[in-house]
């Protein structure tokens, strides 16, 4: 076993184990902490695979916003009396067995697949200036960016409009 | 000419159907229509009758005509008409008597009288009150409430007759036969209202059919065995001779005698011979006209008619001088037994129609005599004078019991008005109540008179006379002694009680105030007496044999040598006889000595005073009067058992209890099945599976209601898990396959 | 070195790890972050496949869009689950049961 793999090996476990704990942890606080290491490793995965400005992207968006995000999130529901109750319902048992399935299922089908040991190829490296350039020539990839950037704008005015404060009746909407 | 003889029949046809369906509320037009009807069958008949009696050689060469009536096979059956010299004599004496009792019908039912208030349909008449003066009433006879409807069966009864005279084969005889059988039925049983008529008619036409069943059988036979059933092709043509004359494998007889006998048989019924002889003296239950009609001039006639007419098969294999054949045997010892057993009845009864409905048994039995010993002439001659004497007695009897009745009504004198006549009730016709009429009812008494010489055979003058000598001579002749001796004595017996009953009705004083008032009858009736007067004096002569001594001489005997024709060719050679002298000698004897003892015996009977017969006869005089208990064996041999059949058997066993059981048993099982059907099947089961359709769905619908809980994650969770199983399915089935 | 199988893997289980939190927790929040969890995975796959067999911008381009739209999707999520918070005082999925029939 060379040291990459070892390395690998202890990165994905790490995230996986703090991936089972984030859908596991009862306390809303601990969940969204262990979701934040999930990240990280995910993070690093990318690494591995050579996608830096990715690893990059995943830390600052993922990390810095979305986990942020949903701590906001869990702060501002939290209820009292929820963390002694296990944070799992009634049905865990088949939910994890289906999920095991699934897992089996889809393994099994990729196992069937040539391609499926394929080794790393020698590789070019991330050329990002291609990136960049096929994210915004009209020959490229403009027209998904541009969507993208609508449904961002989309999210926002709609995040703002539902989860804004209730409104009194005989008002007008403030907000924009 | 030969197409006139089919007109014959048909005035009284139509006078019934005109009767029945128009004129029966009219009396007056209903009799006229009868009578109109009769006149002209007389007609008609007088004229085929002068057409036939001048023809020569008639015999060969009828009066007649033929139709095609039903195809059979390959050809037709024919039916026709046939005037030969048998139907001639015969058409004559019942065209003359049917014109007669149409006439004395009128004044016998009382036409022109008022309608009495307390008659009824169905039962005789029974008088009429007339206001003399205030508050009495006088009773008279009254109109007979059923008038028309006597004149349209009489009239149908007639056309029967007819038919049957002119028919040239057996079928349309035998059809003018039945309906005989019902006019009698009906007209016996005119009156019937009375139970004692009700049951005389259906003793005539049960007793009546016993016979016409055999010779219903004896027609078969007779058609399977020559293929035909007219005279011509039957009874006459050699071919069919030859194939009768084949023995049959039955009691050792030919076809010929066996078909011979049936038919007999049929006649034994309908002219009342031993033993089908009960049904007669019961219908003199009918009004007397009735009985002039049927049992003296037409019915009982038309029995030996049709026994003349199968001469040639009883007779064939017989000769001149050989043994008589079975079947003539037969016919010999049931007609003498009869003439006999009849006579002796006769001699004890007291009632006048009772006496000469027994003396028709007995002369009928004489005619079939004589046809059993083969005399042909002698029986047709008997048998037309007997037509006319005995229907002039029995008319001159009506007529006796007529003025009787009238009688009675003026022997009460006048009534209060009110209420039933009073006054002695006396049987008009037990002659024991009668006496001294002959000043009371002069025409009747002579022509009666006249009549009842004839029956007895008076010598020379009346017809009787040579007619049954001529009987008496054949069976002398034919050297059948026994048969001789019988009939000799029953000719005695005839006398005797002929001169008996005159005796007691017209000589000597009235023994009841009935008979001392009795009246002399209208013109319609008294007429007709005195025409067939004429003929009971008259017709013997045309038959006088040449054998006789002095007028033989003169008489050329025109009856022998007309119907003589009629005798079957292998018996040529039975002409007039020159045979001894002992019969004439015989019936001479037998007819005066018979009357000399009934008046003397009976002159001198008072009022009130039995048979003086009864005691010196003692027990068989009962017995003879109970007509030696005949009718009473049959009663319990045949009657009780049929009625039991009838009554206990078929309608309270079979039918009531068996077949309305098994119905029952039938509707009560079917109810409880249905039921049965109702509770386990069609509740339990059709009413169940619906309702458990209808909450099965509904509580199916609420189980899986259940899955719709709302919650998001299940669903997912649900969704996910079949994706699985779906995966799983087409990888198994996809990949692995 | 490492085969393109390890990374496959990988993600797959990371992915049913985060199947498994959208249809067990109980929380919404928690709800969303297992859906995170999810789309991570997807994008783990993305660029395994990118580096071992296209290695192309066409793929990073698919990584950009998926992130955006886990970015936007996680902002509306968890806008409504706020909404429905102020109205509910609930956070629980088991309680949103007006779906009930």
């Amino acid at each position: 076993m060379s040291p990459f793999q070892i390395i690998f090996l202890i990165v994905a476990g790490l995230t996986l184990a703090s991936a089972g704990m984030v859908v596991t942890a009862r306390r809303m606080m601990h969940a969204a902490l262990w979701l934040v290491l999930t990240l990280l490793g995910v993070a690093v995965l990318f690494a591995t695979l050579e996608a830096s400005f990715f690893t990059a992207v995943q830390v600052v968006v993922y990390i810095g916003a979305i986990a942020i995000l949903i701590i906001f999130a869990v702060m501002l529901t939290r209820l009292n009396l929820q963390e002694d109750e296990p944070g799992v319902n009634r049905f865990a048992w088949l939910a994890g067995l289906v999920s095991l399935l699934i897992f089996a299922g889809l393994v099994a089908v990729l196992s069937l697949w040539t391609g499926f040991n394929t080794v790393r190829p020698t590789f070019a490296g991330e050329d990002i200036i291609a990136l960049g350039k096929a994210m915004v020539s009209a020959n490229g990839y403009a027209i998904p960016f541009e969507v993208a950037s609508v449904l961002l704008i989309g999210a926002l005015i709609g995040a703002i409009y539902v989860a804004g404060e209730p409104r009194k009746p005989a008002s007008k909407p403030e907000s924009k | 000419m030969d197409i006139l003889v089919w007109f014959i029949p048909l005035p009284p046809l139509l006078a019934f159907f005109a009767i029945v369906l128009y004129s029966n509320p009219r009396k007056a037009l209903s009799h006229s229509i009868a009578i109109g009807g009769a006149l002209l069958s007389w007609l008609m008949g007088m004229i085929v009758f002068i057409a036939a009696i001048t023809r020569p050689d008639l015999r060969a060469h009828p009066i007649g005509s033929v139709i095609n009536w039903l195809p059979v096979a390959n050809g037709w059956f024919q039916i026709g008409v046939r005037i030969d010299p048998l139907s001639a004599v015969v058409l004559f004496f019942v065209v003359w008597t049917v014109l007669g009792i149409f006439l004395y019908s009128v004044g016998y039912q009382n036409f022109g009288q008022p309608a009495g208030e307390h008659d009824h349909p169905g039962l005789p008449p029974e008088g009429a009150a007339i206001r003399v003066r205030k508050g009495l009433t006088h009773h008279v006879m009254s109109i007979e409430p059923l008038y028309s409807r006597f004149f349209a069966l009489i009239s149908l009864f007639a056309f029967a007759m007819l038919l049957l005279v002119v028919s040239d084969n057996l079928l349309t005889l035998y059809i003018g036969w039945e309906i005989m059988g019902f006019c009698s039925y009906a007209l016996i049983g005119f009156w019937y209202g009375k139970k004692s008529a009700r049951d005389a008619a259906i003793k005539a036409f049960l007793t009546t059919r016993v016979g016409d069943m055999f010779l219903f059988i004896g027609l078969i036979a007779l058609y399977v065995q020559t293929g035909s059933l007219s005279y011509a092709g039957s009874l006459e043509s050699s071919a069919a001779l030859a194939k009768l004359a084949a023995p049959a494998g039955f009691l050792g007889l030919t076809w010929a005698g066996l078909i011979g006998i049936l038919i007999f048989i049929g006649v034994v019924g309908k002219s009342a011979q031993f033993p089908l002889h009960v049904w007669l003296p019961d219908a003199m239950e009918g009004p007397t006209p009735v009985s002039a009609m049927i049992h003296a001039a037409t019915m009982v006639s038309a029995g030996v008619y049709l026994a003349i007419r199968i001469f040639p098969l009883v007779t064939l294999g017989w000769q001149q001088g050989a043994p008589i054949t079975a079947a003539m045997t037969v016919m010999a010892a049931i007609g003498t037994f009869t003439a006999l057993f009849a006579a002796s009845i006769a001699v004890t009864q007291n009632d006048i129609k009772r006496v000469l409905a027994y003396s028709t048994i007995s002369q009928l039995g004489f005619m079939i005599a004589a046809l059993g010993v083969g005399a042909y002439v002698a029986a047709v001659f008997h048998l037309m004078t007997h037509a006319f004497f005995k229907g002039l007695l029995f008319l001159g009897s009506g007529s006796v019991i007529h003025g009787m009745e009238h009688g009675a009504m003026h022997a009460q004198g006048d009534q209060p008005a009110e209420g039933h006549p009073t006054g002695e009730h006396v049987d008009p016709q037990d002659m024991f109540n009668m006496g001294g009429l002959k000043d009371r009812m002069p025409i009747t008494f002579w022509t009666f008179l006249a009549g009842g010489m004839a029956l007895s055979g008076l010598p020379l003058v009346t017809a009787g006379f040579w007619s049954k000598d001529e009987i008496l001579a054949g069976a002398f002749n034919g050297n059948h002694l026994l048969i001789f001796i019988v009939l000799a004595i029953s000719a005695l017996l005839t006398a005797f009680y002929t001169m008996r009953q005159i005796t007691l009705t017209f000589l000597g004083q009235p023994r009841t105030e009935a008979a001392r008032h009795a009246q002399e009858n209208t013109r319609t009736m008294t007429i007709p007496l005195i025409v067939l007067a004429v003929f009971a004096v008259a017709a013997g002569w045309v038959g006088i044999p040449r054998s006789f001594p002095g007028l033989g001489a003169i008489s050329s005997n025109p009856l022998e040598s007309f119907v003589g024709t009629m005798i079957p060719a292998w018996l040529e050679g039975h002409a007039d006889v020159a045979g001894s002298s002992i019969p004439l000698l015989t019936s001479l004897l037998v007819s005066l000595l018979g009357l000399y003892v009934g008046y003397m015996v009976y002159r001198k009977v008072d009022a009130g005073a039995e048979d003086p017969l009864r005691r010196p006869l003692g027990a068989w005089y009962a017995w003879a009067q109970n007509r030696y208990g005949i009718d009473a064996l049959y009663h319990t041999l045949f009657v009780r058992p049929a009625v039991w059949l009838s009554e206990v058997f078929t309608y309270q066993i079979l039918d009531k209890k068996i077949i309305d059981g098994i119905l029952e048993g039938i509707a009560r099982g079917t109810l409880g099945l249905g039921s049965l059907m109702r509770r386990f099947i069609d509740v339990a089961l059709v009413n169940r599976a619906g309702d458990l359709t209808g909450s099965g769905v509904r509580g199916l619908g609420g189980e899986m209601r259940k899955a719709q809980t709302g919650k998001v994650q299940q669903y997912m969770l649900l969704a996910v898990l079949l994706t699985v199983l779906v995966g799983a399915v087409l990888f198994f089935i996809l990949v692995r396959a | 070195m490492i085969p393109l199988s390890w990374y496959l893997i990988f993600a797959a289980l990371l992915f049913c790890v985060g199947l498994f939190g959208v249809m067990a927790r109980r929380n919404a929040v928690a709800v969303l972050m297992s859906i995170e969890l999810m789309l991570n995975a997807v994008n783990v796959n993305l660029l395994a496949f990118w580096r071992y067999l296209y290695p192309d911008v066409q793929a990073q381009i698919f990584v950009v869009i998926v992130l955006a739209a886990a970015a936007a999707e996680a902002v509306i999520g968890l806008a409504l689950i706020i909404s429905v918070y102020r109205r509910r005082k609930t956070v629980f999925a088991d309680d949103l049961t007006l779906l009930k029939g």
